[in-house]
């Protein structure tokens, strides 16, 4: 607690900083005391079991869950302090992909993106390309997707988020060899331009030249 | 990087998409507004059809009508997005997510409010009201149902969270409108027999904006509650 803003600048590539964090679900004791730094070009893997956290954590980090204790520190200063600042430097993708059924992939990004930066529709087609969705026909509603498919959707939305550091919850969930090799392009890329991630998984990725840090309990230390 | 979107722009892609939403699926907006259209058509037909029995009860049939079928729309405000976590996204993208959910109203009244607001003047006809009659009731019918939007907004950010959440919102939302209900009211039988309506227009415009200026801040709050 009571990270000042003259804390900040210190070290420019810590950028999340979480403290004693603890969090209740009900009479639940989930998040016992974690702590951990994410820096940049950092991917940071969480393995836990099933009903340990990983989801609760991510959802505390983008602040939709309010800890009992501890504190989260974004670039030094503190996510409650400066929602706003944060939350433009932050993605997260949950369980549900936020796609609407009725609208075509093309759609779905052009509003979701709306809400960030103007991009260009060549820019959204090009991210739909390398979410390897360039084939299909454009005219196709979401609703017609595969869930495969639509996670791709997601990411390509992920890749235009214009975010520093992503928050990923089962990234990976109904997607073929293919898809996983997308989205491990695209972590990359985000990484490697300086980026971070955290992500909840059961299938840790190996991406070359980058820090991955592996987390496989919540009372373990991270190797 | 390029330019940071404003809240003005979120805010009215937002609107825009779920102006196109509506676009490919007719069915749920105008659900409403048959609702509102038969309700007031049973009214004659369940009283006798004399004529000064019907004025006397029409601005009592459009408000009520017009209440229920604002709640029975209300449901589905934020239901969908919430399920697919669009709601979670609006809430990480660096606006203002009481402005994103104040153009998810907008558009909302836009669809369900707006075209009773245009249909009631003609079911006040069909109950007997004169034609001088039209302006009144529409201008009150169009300060009323603002005011009910933003209100019942409110109700449907709180009952996100619940499983079953129509009867519920109802219960929330219907103390708080009575206001509207009694103004909105006595402004449209005040244009039926053609007397002076403007205090009662006055007070409803004080609640819409009184509505607008607060409506939205709990209503923003009420979905964050619920996303926990």
């Amino acid at each position: 607690m009571g990270s000042s803003p003259a804390v900040r600048t210190t070290r420019s590539d810590n950028l999340l900083e979480v403290t004693e964090l603890h969090l209740w679900r009900g009479d639940r004791h989930l998040l016992r005391g974690l702590g951990f730094r994410v820096e940049a070009g950092q991917l940071l893997q969480l393995l836990w079991p099933n009903g340990t956290g990983k989801t609760s954590l991510l959802r505390c980090i983008a602040g939709f869950l309010h800890p009992e204790e501890g504190s989260i520190a974004w670039q030094g200063a503190s996510v409650r302090a400066d929602p706003v600042a944060f939350h433009w430097a932050v993605a997260y993708l949950g369980h549900e992909t936020a796609l609407k059924d009725d609208l075509t992939p093309f759609e779905n990004l052009r509003y979701a993106c709306a809400l960030r930066t103007h991009h260009q529709p060549d820019q959204l087609r090009t991210a739909l390309d390398a979410a390897g969705l360039g084939a299909i026909d454009p005219q196709l509603p979401v609703r017609n997707l595969s869930a495969g498919q639509k996670r791709r959707v997601a990411l390509a939305r992920l890749a235009l988020w214009d975010a520093t550091l992503w928050l990923l919850d089962e990234p990976a969930a109904n997607l073929d060899a293919q898809g996983q090799a997308v989205f491990e392009r695209l972590l990359g890329a985000h990484l490697a331009a300086g980026g971070a991630a955290i992500v909840a998984t059961h299938r840790a990725v190996e991406l070359p030249q980058v820090h991955c840090r592996l987390w496989r309990q919540p009372q373990e230390a991270m190797q | 990087m390029s330019a940071r979107a404003s809240s003005l722009t979120a805010a009215s892609a937002v609107l825009h998409r779920d102006l196109l939403l509506a676009a490919r699926r007719p069915g749920e907006w105008l659900q409403p507004l048959g609702f509102f259209v038969l309700v007031t058509v049973l009214f004659p037909l369940a009283l006798d059809p004399e004529a000064a029995r019907l004025r006397q009860i029409a601005p009592a049939a459009l408000w009520v009508s017009l209440l229920l079928a604002s709640l029975l729309a209300l449901e589905f405000l934020y239901r969908e997005d919430a399920r697919d976590g669009t709601l979670e996204q609006f809430a990480l993208s660096g606006q203002s997510f009481t402005a994103l959910l104040l153009a998810k109203t907008a558009t909302h009244w836009l669809l369900t409010g707006l075209p009773m607001v245009l249909a009631g003047p003609l079911a006040a006809l069909s109950l007997g009201a004169p034609l001088s009659a039209v302006p009144g009731v529409f201008v009150a019918l169009l300060l009323g149902s603002v005011s009910l939007s933003l209100i019942g907004a409110i109700g449907a950010g709180l009952t996100l969270g619940t499983r079953r959440g129509g009867a519920l919102l109802s219960l929330l939302v219907l103390p708080l409108v009575m206001p509207v209900l009694v103004y909105g009211a006595r402004a449209t039988a005040q244009a039926i027999v053609g007397e002076e309506m403007s205090e009662a227009l006055y007070l409803l415009s004080a609640m819409g904006v009184l509505a607008l200026t607060l409506a939205p801040l709990a209503a923003a709050a009420a979905v964050r509650i619920s996303m926990e």
